[in-house]
């Protein structure tokens, strides 16, 4: 028991001197079990991310948007698989954290439950979705462990365009057509709130994020992160010419920061119980691709056991 | 881009081209969220961003080369389905993993020596878009034949599924090596690549694959054909609807 | 009420009730271990793993994964049943980060003037 103790406080004490962990350390199994599911279930985010985004590649309104939109997906599906390899190195399956996925035990953003009906969807989630993302990712890469803060390190490199193409798209559809014009305001009128959603509850329903903390994981709170971001994006909305779809929003000269409305915590918990708008389908179709690909999967293991056979008997 | 040099007969050859990785860039896309694994979807993407890359490249030489001010987008986003130049075989619907891979291997083993030898092609242009495109499509064929080996040298099922592809999209081959008078005028000038002097490289690539694979090459006497002058299968009016709507929704618009 | 927090990066997702482990299957792929020596690098660097089926397809992953097929890199990729490590005390030498390169911000992207956070 003292042994413990002992290595707790020599865990706690180079944490608290901004030290890696790696994954041969000694660490707390209950930092271990955090940074898998946290670890987790940001990869099954990202690939369920691909979906509402993938939408609408087939269907760009150019080519270069489309091309965009391709590498943006395609970094997706990579980010995922950063975020995998950086669980396993915790002693996690990767197969076995996607069927924690896929039965629904482990989850992913809440965000991805919402549906991208129109072009307008796409660039909305590249400014507000990724730009709140980045708000939670940078501060993850100096994350006390050393293979998710490098992970995060790539993860947000790559994602440096991601939001900016995003208002790139959205600044040419405000400016554009009345049509176009009228798809940008509607897009930010369903997906302002649900990205303020994306930074959780108000910090007084959050009493477990203080271990995170402590524990180097998490470095800034729910409503730091909120305001820090509502805090960036007005501007661009007004930029844009477009009304962000809160009556109570407002500047306050004193504190230098906006003030905004209550968020719908029932919407919130309705999304998160499985009952938003995508929820079963984003599931569903994730399921469908895994289960549809098994037969090559087998494929690909059968001939590199013939292949390793062949070798040995040779 | 160098400008102003009107040239129809290069304009068509370009806009084959140009379709060919258009229409198999949109099918590869399909792809996205679906893929047998992760991998798969990261490497899939690339191709298709690969493709879509060439695609623009052609059809932005193909609008100079026609000189009537024709973007890519005009190109890509306002032709009707009779107009579209690809041949059949990148239009099919890409079915399971082993037909969209059969289906692979046969367009990349006939655009590396396609590619290649372009790479001399007198219109420096061309030359120039094939210097890059060679680079890439090595890689596709690399990933194509990767993948048709696993299968037809997998399980019994892998084995049946990926021949049964295979047998679907062989009879579209034969377009692929045809020729027409644009096709004779261009070889004369050293602008095109020579079908007949590619039909035997791709063959020797595609035999070595399927051996290896422990598949069988199909045979067949149909020839379906007529990509090349804007006759093609029930399957493009639905890829082009889904391809141009939003852009044909908003005419003039910028995105 | 089950907690909620804004983890990983498109945040809120359940942090109370959601298992770290004890999925069905075990892994039907073998992991790998990717090195990569980049043009201009001296030696190859740990950037990561992967799951393929064999060496050839680890590779292939590894190149689009890893490198986004950039010219003129050379990569390693070795099964991580076959690495040997040495004990954490002697971690310094073997566990030293990949070097952390700057962010470059992409200028593909017209970010027009007077807009700030991007």
């Amino acid at each position: 028991m003292l042994d413990e103790t002992a290595l707790e406080q020599e865990f706690q004490a180079r944490i608290d001197a901004d030290d890696r962990i790696e994954p041969r350390d000694w660490m707390p199994e209950g930092y271990r079990k955090t940074l898998v599911r946290q670890m987790a279930q940001h990869a099954h985010s990202e690939i369920i991310g691909m979906q509402p985004e993938g939408n609408w590649i087939t269907r760009a309104p150019s080519l270069r948007r489309k091309a965009i939109l391709l590498a943006k997906v395609q970094d997706e599906a990579g980010h995922g698989l950063y975020l995998y390899s950086a669980a396993e190195t915790l002693g996690a399956d990767r197969d076995e954290l996607l069927d924690l996925l896929h039965t629904g035990r482990q989850k992913y953003s809440t965000i991805f439950n919402y549906p991208t009906v129109t072009w307008a969807d796409v660039a909305a989630i590249g400014w507000l979705v990724d730009g709140a993302a980045i708000m939670n990712q940078v501060p993850l890469t100096r994350c006390s462990y050393g293979p998710y803060a490098r992970a995060m390190i790539r993860v947000c490199k790559e994602e440096s365009f991601h939001q900016r193409q995003g208002f790139e798209a959205m600044t040419v559809l405000a400016n554009g057509t009345p049509a176009q014009r009228r798809m940008a305001q509607d897009a930010l009128d369903r997906w302002w709130w649900p990205s303020l959603m994306m930074f959780g509850p108000n910090d007084d329903a959050s009493p477990n994020s203080a271990q995170s903390m402590r524990w180097g994981i998490k470095r800034f709170s729910n409503d730091e992160l909120r305001q820090r971001f509502v805090d960036s994006t007005v501007p661009q909305a007004e930029f844009l010419g477009l009304t962000v779809p809160d009556p109570d929003l407002r500047w306050d000269e004193e504190s230098g920061h906006y003030v905004f409305g209550e968020i719908d915590w029932d919407e919130f918990f309705t999304v998160m119980r499985g009952d938003g708008p995508c929820n079963r389908q984003r599931l569903q179709r994730r399921v469908q691709a895994h289960e549809d690909g098994a037969w090559v999967r087998e494929a690909a293991a059968a001939y590199a056991a013939r292949s390793a056979a062949r070798r040995d008997a040779a | 881009m160098v400008g102003g040099i009107v040239d129809a007969d290069v304009a068509t050859y370009c806009l084959r081209l140009g379709d060919d990785a258009l229409v198999l860039s949109q099918r590869l896309a399909e792809w996205s969220a679906r893929s047998p694994q992760l991998e798969e979807d990261v490497a899939l993407m690339n191709v298709a961003l690969d493709l879509l890359g060439q695609a623009r490249n052609l059809l932005t030489l193909a609008g100079d080369r026609e000189g009537q001010g024709r973007s890519e987008d005009d190109l890509a986003m306002l032709r009707e389905e009779t107009d579209f130049l690809n041949a059949q075989i990148v239009e099919l619907e890409n079915g399971d993993f082993g037909r969209t891979m059969a289906r692979q291997l046969l367009v990349a083993a006939y655009s590396l020596p396609l590619w290649q030898a372009l790479t001399s092609s007198t219109d420096a242009d061309l030359a120039g878009i094939a210097g890059k495109a060679v680079k890439e499509v090595e890689y596709h064929l690399d990933h194509a034949r990767s993948w048709v080996v696993r299968l037809g040298d997998g399980t019994e099922e892998s084995h049946r599924r990926v021949q049964q592809g295979l047998d679907d999209v062989w009879p579209y081959t034969c377009e692929l090596f045809e020729t027409d008078g644009v096709l004779q005028r261009l070889v004369e000038r050293g602008v095109a690549a020579d079908p007949a002097a590619i039909e035997p490289r791709w063959r020797a690539t595609v035999d070595d694959a399927l051996a290896e694979a422990t598949l069988t090459v199909p045979e067949t006497s149909w020839r379906p054909t007529g990509g090349r002058r804007g006759r093609h299968t029930e399957a493009l009016g639905y890829l082009l609807a889904e391809m141009q709507h939003l852009h044909r929704s908003h005419p003039g618009a910028r995105w | 009420m089950s907690e909620f927090r804004a983890e990983g990066g498109h945040g809120a997702v359940p942090t109370s009730g959601v298992p770290a482990d004890g999925g069905g299957r075990a892994g039907s792929q073998p992991l790998w271990e990717v090195f990569v020596r980049s043009r201009r690098g001296l030696s190859h660097t740990h950037v990561g793993s992967l799951h393929a089926p064999d060496a050839h397809m680890a590779l292939r992953n590894a190149r689009d994964l890893y490198t986004r097929r950039q010219e003129g890199v050379s990569i390693w990729v070795v099964r991580a049943s076959d690495v040997v490590a040495s004990s954490p005390d002697e971690k310094d030498a073997f566990f030293d980060p990949a070097g952390d390169k700057p962010y470059r911000h992409p200028t593909f992207y017209e970010v027009p003037e007077g807009v700030k956070n991007l």
